[in-house]
């Protein structure tokens, strides 16, 4: 097992109700990991997710370590 | 300073442009994002904004890096907002100094064009009929509809 830094940002920091947390999980990589948070919370569509890991973007198939963070990325809507 | 920063409430431009200021640019552009007051015939009352700072610093920094590569351009900047805006306030301000026009001209075009596409920033508007909702979020605008997210592998 490892710990992973989770922080949730704009839909998905509502949908949870957390900014952040610190999830115990043996997901090899952010797929997996997303798979175990989207049972527990079920979250809506949103559409394309993008992810970081670690402050910067990272793909599905990133392997996890322990102490690692990870964001989901939603789509954007800057300007 | 940074090329790229984020500041808590409306932009204001005076704090940065001082920065592009150069005797042997003849050329400055500069792009203003305000709060409007309707989108997609909705009536918009104000907006709310959220940055996962930490990335949006970096990947904000990249765009102007780029920019001064493709461009013939002497200096760049971007500013955006986060947290709570009213209507006709500045969301976001890009300015650009360069020896002749057409290049700030398009590095202008080009940095908030990649900013609004790559930068991890989420928009909230709030409606007039009392609803809110974020913007190209899918659930936002079909409530109560759970397929999981897709997933997109990468940076863009």
């Amino acid at each position: 097992m490892k710990t992973i830094r989770i922080e949730y940002f704009a839909v998905l920091r509502e949908h949870t109700g957390l900014g952040s947390e610190s999830f115990s999980t043996g997901a090899q990589n952010v797929d997996e990991l997303f798979a175990e948070l989207n049972q527990r919370y079920n979250f809506p569509s949103i559409g394309q997710l993008k992810v970081a890991v670690n402050d910067e973007f990272g793909d599905w198939q990133t392997q996890l370590t322990d102490g690692d963070s990870v964001v989901f990325i939603p789509p954007v809507a800057g300007g | 300073m940074s090329d790229f920063c984020f500041v808590t409430g409306s932009v204001a431009p005076e704090d940065y442009q001082a920065h592009l200021t150069d005797q042997s640019c003849g050329g400055f552009v500069s792009f203003e994002g305000w709060v409007r007051d309707h989108n997609e015939g909705r009536e918009v009352l104000r907006l709310e904004y959220e940055a996962y700072e930490s990335l949006g610093i970096k990947e904000g920094e990249r765009i102007i890096a780029e920019a001064c590569e493709r461009f013939a351009i002497e200096h760049a900047s971007c500013v955006h907002a986060v947290g709570q805006l009213e209507l006709g306030q500045r969301a976001v301000w890009v300015g650009v100094s360069s020896h002749h026009r057409d290049a700030a001209f398009q590095a202008c075009r080009y940095i908030i064009d990649e900013v609004k596409q790559r930068v991890p920033i989420w928009k909230k508007e709030h409606y007039r009929d009392g609803n809110s909702g974020w913007v190209n979020c899918e659930a936002c605008a079909s409530a109560g509809n759970h397929v999981p997210p897709s997933r997109v592998a990468g940076a863009s």
